[in-house]
């Protein structure tokens, strides 16, 4: 078959019949991958939901997601007691943050407000840099940069460089500040909450004076 | 015939090296060899996208006139790399947590529609597949083995594993500038080798 020539007629059935087609095959592809996709999403909020919290004995129920301060809450019991809350938090919405980019964190609390784990559900950051917090704030040989144990009443949740009590990763000091207010917008959300306000002023005050004695 | 298909492939690979001799693509190639994993990766995944490019552009390069040809191709391209992007988001999600943000980036990657223009617009469809898995697999060697050199020497690991303390990593090297130096060294290693 000959080559079509570059008439006005030719490219514009050519150009219309590729985006077709083109258009079709996508359509297939997000029908195929649309249910995927979003089992994936859930599983994964799921299963960060039981890697955040409190390890303990006996089965864990999680009450409805609750809304609070833009955060959303999934707390935690066993029986009836109140063993901890998995929070999802967010940058959207904050407009002071110069960090340009978007990431979404499940941050697990226990009951008296201590940083438990924290599960990073999506993030665009650069492979190496801003995408090391996955890992940065929960290694255990770097107590400096670890979260974990901390509760953002008592420790100050900013990177050094701001005078807190956080290091920042290497190379990402702006990402870094962004995840830290994600963690406290997260617990602003349960200090929000009326059950949660009680037993966290309390345990915190407790948190405290136990650190005043060690 | 079977030489010609050989020399097609081994093309790509060695003498016509997307990376250490045609020098394309150096964006996802600085950007995303920050490990080894990552590297081959984004390979894989252009890989993928210039077979499937090079044989649909070879299928139908008499059906596209020359003035229209390059938003045919990058339209092509574009529906190959949106479809990778949304399979690796629903069966390898692990992995397009990590690429997720270069995968859109293939569509202008240079290799791709280079190869396309260059090669499938003028050859069969056979030789344009092997084309453009000669030239995915030259990409993701260089990507691999850059991915390699730096996660070594910037972390102490290699895909991943740990091979010496994390704290005698020299960092330059996961960031920007490691990435260039890297390139540069490994540039003149593979043109002194295949100059022998």
């Amino acid at each position: 078959m000959a080559k079509l020539q570059s008439s006005f007629k030719n490219m514009l059935l050519s150009l219309t019949l590729i985006a077709l087609v083109a258009a079709a095959a996508l359509a297939g592809v997000y029908m195929l991958t649309k249910d995927p996709i979003a089992a994936a999403m859930t599983e994964k909020q799921q299963s960060a939901i039981m890697q955040v919290l409190p390890e303990v004995e006996g089965d864990i129920r999680i009450a409805e997601a609750e809304e609070s301060n833009g955060v959303t809450l999934y707390k935690a019991y066993v029986g009836e007691e109140w063993i901890g809350t998995a929070v999802e938090a967010s940058t959207e919405g904050n407009q002071n943050m110069p960090f340009g980019g978007t990431f979404r964190l499940m941050v697990g609390f226990n009951n008296v407000g201590d940083v438990v784990r924290y599960v990073v559900l999506e993030q665009a950051e650069t492979p190496g840099l801003g995408a090391l917090m996955s890992t940065w704030f929960c290694n255990p040989d770097k107590p400096k940069s670890n979260i974990l144990g901390k509760n953002p009443a008592t420790t100050n949740f900013s990177v050094s460089k701001d005078g807190g009590d956080v290091d920042a990763i290497t190379a990402s000091t702006i990402t870094s500040r962004a995840f830290l207010e994600v963690v406290v917008k997260a617990y602003n959300g349960i200090a929000q909450q009326p059950m949660p306000i009680e037993a966290t002023s309390g345990a915190t005050q407790l948190t405290t004076e136990e650190g005043g004695q060690q | 015939m079977k030489n010609k298909a050989l020399n097609t492939v081994l093309n790509g690979i060695l003498r016509e090296n997307p990376v250490f001799a045609l020098v394309l693509g150096m964006c996802p190639t600085l950007a995303t060899t920050t490990s080894a994993i990552n590297g081959m990766s984004m390979g894989l995944a252009t890989t993928f996208v210039l077979i499937c490019s090079n044989v649909v552009i070879s299928l139908l390069k008499n059906l596209i006139p020359d003035k229209v040809r390059i938003p045919a191709f990058i339209v092509v391209i574009a529906t190959f790399v949106t479809m990778v992007q949304l399979l690796m988001q629903a069966f390898l999600p692990a992995i397009y947590e990590v690429l997720g943000l270069f995968i859109p980036l293939i569509v202008v990657n240079c290799i791709v529609l280079g190869r396309a223009e260059a090669f499938a617009a003028k050859n069969t469809v056979g030789l344009s597949a092997l084309d453009g898995l000669g030239m995915g697999l030259g990409f993701t060697l260089a990507l691999t083995l850059i991915g390699a050199v730096r996660e070594l020497l910037g972390t102490g690991s290699l895909f991943g594993m740990n091979l010496y303390s994390e704290t005698y990593g020299m960092l330059i090297f996961v960031l920007a500038p490691g990435a260039f130096i890297v390139l540069g060294y490994l540039m003149a290693l593979v043109q002194k080798l295949l100059k022998k």
